[in-house]
């Protein structure tokens, strides 16, 4: 891999100075229309809901405008070479859960901190300010490669947490909070960023033992025992987390994403087959325990009226649905519709709350912003110089893609319904923090990306 | 690794065309079932989002939507709810709604094909969606006798304006107050809707067009007279055996008349006579002589087995399907398996008023659009020709006769001829009566006839009759449409 010399860096500060400036010229008008958007979003679902505007609620989202700005400030200076549109697809995706939280905010007469919106804002506040440090204080992402097993060990530990005794905690019918006094954290959130840098970490240096070792078989070269053990590690956590924390939606993610990485780093399609049968076998050993098979049975026949009624039975799917259908091609309007007639309407349900009143058109928007920021993500895996940065931009950004498809396709029945986090949108403190630090990462990501390539043409 | 990373960003965007596909299936093609199922409350709180229709009487709303500040925007009160709860029912958030409230709810809520287009223009003109008003043939005086009348007894009045089939009153007892179901606080009005479906007195069955049906009795024997007499083998001065105890064929048991002996003291007796003094065994003679399928010919001539919309759909009124002679027997006097609904005898009595033609009863004078234009108006229909309007003079004349010299004397109004039959029908041993009347009035050219029935013995057990408890609610209703 070539590698840039000091001397070509320095011949090239001209036009270093000239191109991002560019970038981020285009990333402070997008922003701020980002901002602009998030802001007429609030006024029309006041004007919808309330009938009336009602300034009090400016002032902190102004705020997060302006926090948003800084970490606009923040890429000027330490990352001036960086994706311009991670930041205003972040902040607009940011805004419009925020729009669609307050708007379940207000047929239940929240207000205050009782208010989910005020504390997501909070909550954003925070994320953008710890995405701001991460951005500032992470000069060189190859520094993450030195702590992987750091990092597979509080991805662990975190991950396994909520299992514990006192602090776990367990919340419609999933334990994977912990809770010290009036505080609730999901920790798995921040695990996956954790389990990814250790992924990329340790696949840059296993690749070879991976890809070149192993007996073949059918026409496939499978893996020597010793060095299946991590991916039997992980199988074994993402099936606790299944079995033990009955949330198939993060079991379901942690695997993807190790899958992915891996097949990524060793091109062996092997290795996909080997933890798709695991998984899905486990998945299978696990249906028997009850809950994962009503949740198959809620999928599959939603409408059949017993499961409809049943107790955890596919009421809220049908709900979702009827929202959707009620929203139509165009949506009733914002603070028009009635989404807060489904259960978890500001959090798991969110995109079926904005699809009532934004329609399939407001609908395809959302998934296209998604579908923007994941290809821009993906770009650092084609366009990178390090396997490492390749690898963990590549883990991150199919994060992102994978949860929202897998909450997404729960919702509107691709898939069987599981209790994830829509990214950015929905309603929750540990998801929005480790969403900005993804975006952060990649954004840090892009930045070497966009300016080693140039240096290896001028070689 | 480009080429792993190529296939994983093809994963990828095959993730978002299912979900891309995914929502617009259910947003775009599955979108239409999903608002229709009974179980999308969205549907219905649209509903009630909307503007409503007035339900009106003589211009004057008994139902009608007043906007509130609330996530409905519309308050559904009734202005006298129970007097009319028979006719408009109830209209509630999800406990579903019933009366015209139900069978005319595209109207009322604006959804109607014949609303279509002022839907359309009302979208493009920035205009809140409001329903068609319903204005209904109830005549309020006529309905608050039949109210008035039926006091706290159990039962029902069907008032028909016989030229035009319009419903002029229709009244259950006891009622309910739909302002109590309308209220837009679920928990309450499942509580008052839980009470009154505990309620013994079923308030929220309408008995005037459905409920658990009662045997007719003797205001079946208009039916078998008009069968007799549309035979023609029969007239009117026709004569029948006159014993004291029938013996039912093929069993041991007799029938006898309400009196307990004879129909008056001659050998024989006429088909006039029996009528006039209402007597069973002569009618059971004539049955049996007629046979099951002549009887249930002219029943269904008449309505019998037909669920009638008013709009509202009526229960069918029953002749038994295959009846032995001895249940033929019985059914010839509206005993046995033979049920009525009051609106099937009030067509009855409204088909011999109006020269034989029964006209198809109906609630619904005229559909007003918002802007009070008229969308659709009520145009009288022949429902059925059961009997010619021979066979109808004769059978007016013997009614006549039957509250002028009969057994219905309490439905005489001084200076007006009344037709009129009343009947005491029994619900087996031990079990308190049916008592009904049936006529109209003025018999010369009649503009209305009523069926009254009180339920329960009237809470007289077996000592009430027809005539002493529902021949005079009937005279009132009567009274009240002739004073107009």
């Amino acid at each position: 891999m070539p590698q840039p010399t000091d001397t070509v860096a320095r011949a090239d500060g001209e036009r270093r100075v000239h191109v991002p400036r560019k970038l981020r010229n285009l990333e402070l008008v997008l922003v701020l229309f980002a901002s602009l958007l998030n802001g007429a979003a609030l006024y029309l679902v006041q004007l919808g809901a309330l009938g009336a505007f009602d300034s009090s609620f400016f002032l902190p989202a102004t705020g997060l405008a302006v926090l948003v700005l800084g970490m606009h400030v923040a890429l000027r200076v330490s990352a001036p070479d960086a994706d311009p549109f991670i930041l205003p697809i972040a902040t607009l995706l940011n805004g419009l859960g925020i729009a669609g939280i307050y708007r379940i905010d207000l047929s239940y007469d929240l207000s205050g901190w009782e208010s989910v919106a005020v504390r997501q804002i909070a909550w954003s506040g925070l994320a953008i300010a710890v995405a701001i440090a991460v951005v500032v204080l992470l000069r060189n992402h190859r520094v993450l490669q030195r702590y992987r097993y750091i990092a597979m060990f509080a991805g662990l530990a975190l991950l396994l947490l909520p299992m514990l005794p006192i602090i776990g905690r367990e919340i419609n019918g999933a334990r994977v909070w912990i809770g010290i006094g009036g505080f609730s954290f999901q920790p798995g959130e921040i695990a996956k960023i954790a389990l990814a840098v250790f992924f990329a970490g340790y696949l840059v240096t296993a690749r070879d033992s991976l890809s070149m070792v192993g007996a073949k078989f059918l026409g496939l070269r499978f893996p020597r025992v010793r060095d299946f053990g991590p991916i039997l590690v992980i199988w074994a956590a993402a099936m606790a987390v299944l079995v033990f924390q009955r949330d198939l939606g993060t079991s379901l993610l942690y695997f993807g994403l190790f899958l992915v990485m891996i097949y990524v780093a060793t091109a062996r399609i092997s290795w996909v087959l080997l933890g798709l049968l695991l998984f899905v076998g486990g998945a299978f050993a696990a249906a028997q325990l009850g809950y994962v098979g009503g949740r198959l049975n809620a999928w599959l026949t939603p409408f059949d009226n017993e499961i409809y009624n049943a107790q955890g039975g596919s009421y809220q799917l049908v709900s979702g649905l009827f929202g959707l259908a009620n929203g139509g091609l165009i949506g009733t309007g914002l603070g028009q519709g009635m989404p807060s007639l489904t259960p978890l309407a500001n959090s798991d349900f969110i995109i079926a709350s904005l699809g009532e009143e934004l329609g399939l058109a407001g609908v395809f928007a959302i998934l296209s912003l998604y579908l923007l920021l994941v290809s821009r993500g993906l770009r650092i895996g084609f366009a990178g110089q390090d396997d490492f940065g390749r690898l963990l931009g590549v883990g991150l950004s199919f994060v992102i893609a994978l949860q929202v498809f897998v909450v997404i396709g729960g919702v509107t029945r691709v898939i069987p319904l599981t209790g994830l986090t829509t990214p950015f949108m929905a309603a929750g403190g540990s998801s929005l923090l480790a969403n900005w630090i993804i975006a952060a990462i990649l954004l840090r990501l892009s930045d070497t990306v966009r300016n080693q390539p140039r240096l290896v043409v001028q070689q | 690794m480009n080429r792993e990373l190529k296939r994983v960003s093809v994963v990828v965007l095959l993730m978002f065309v299912a979900l891309f596909v995914s929502t617009t299936t259910i947003q775009v093609f599955q979108a239409d079932n999903l608002r229709v199922d009974d179980r999308n409350r969205r549907t219905l709180f649209a509903s009630y989002s909307t503007e409503r229709g007035h339900i009106l009487l003589d211009g004057q709303p008994i139902a009608q939507s007043v906007p509130v500040d609330d996530r409905y925007r519309f308050q559904r009160t009734y202005a006298e709810g129970e007097l009319y709860s028979a006719v408009t029912g109830y209209f509630t958030l999800d406990q579903g709604s019933t009366g015209i409230e139900d069978a005319l709810n595209a109207e009322l809520s604006g959804t109607a094909n014949s609303q279509f287009l002022d839907g359309i223009n009302r979208l493009f003109t920035g205009q809140d969606p409001k329903g068609a008003s319903v204005e209904l043939t109830i005549d309020p005086a006529a309905q608050r006798a039949a109210f008035d009348a039926l006091g706290d007894r159990s039962g029902a009045v069907v008032a028909i304006e016989p030229s035009t089939g319009k419903i002029l009153a229709m009244v259950s007892k006891p009622a309910f107050d739909p302002n109590a179901l309308a209220v837009h606080d679920t928990d309450q009005v499942l509580a008052t809707y839980d009470a009154l479906i505990e309620d013994p007195g079923d308030p929220l069955v309408n008995r005037a067009i459905t409920g658990n049906l009662n045997p007719p009795g003797s205001v079946f024997k208009l039916v078998v007279s008009a069968a007799a007499l549309e035979s023609g083998e029969y007239t009117a001065e026709s004569t029948f055996p006159n014993p004291a105890t029938f013996p039912l064929p093929g069993t041991d048991s007799v029938i006898t008349n309400s009196g307990e002996g004879a129909c008056g003291a001659a050998e024989s007796v006429t088909l006039a006579e029996a009528l006039r003094l209402s007597c069973n065994i002569p009618f059971a003679e004539l049955g049996l002589a007629l046979g099951d399928d002549a009887l249930r010919d002219m029943a269904e001539d008449f309505g019998f087995g037909e669920s009638i919309a008013v709009p509202m759909p009526s229960a069918r009124s029953v002749f038994p399907a295959d009846p032995d002679d001895p249940a033929t027997a019985r059914s010839a006097f509206g005993q046995d398996d033979v049920r009525a609904t009051p609106l099937q005898i009030a067509m009855v009595s409204a088909g011999i008023a109006n020269d034989g033609t029964v006209m198809r009863p109906t609630l619904v004078e005229r559909i007003l659009a918002p802007d009070l234009r008229e969308i659709d108006a009520l145009e009288p229909s022949v429902f059925s020709e059961p009997i010619s309007a021979d066979t109808a003079d004769t059978l007016t004349r013997l009614m006549v006769d039957n509250v002028g010299s009969g057994v219905a004397s309490n439905a005489r109004i001084g200076g007006v001829s009344v037709a009129g039959k009343t009947g005491t029908a029994e619900n087996g041993s031990g079990e308190p009566y049916s008592l009904w009347f049936t006529g109209f009035a003025p018999a010369e050219d009649p503009s209305v006839a009523v069926a009254v029935v009180v339920e329960d013995g009237g809470g007289l057990g077996q000592s009430g009759r027809g005539n002493t408890l529902a021949a005079p609610i009937a005279k009132q209703v009567i009274e009240a449409v002739l004073n107009r």
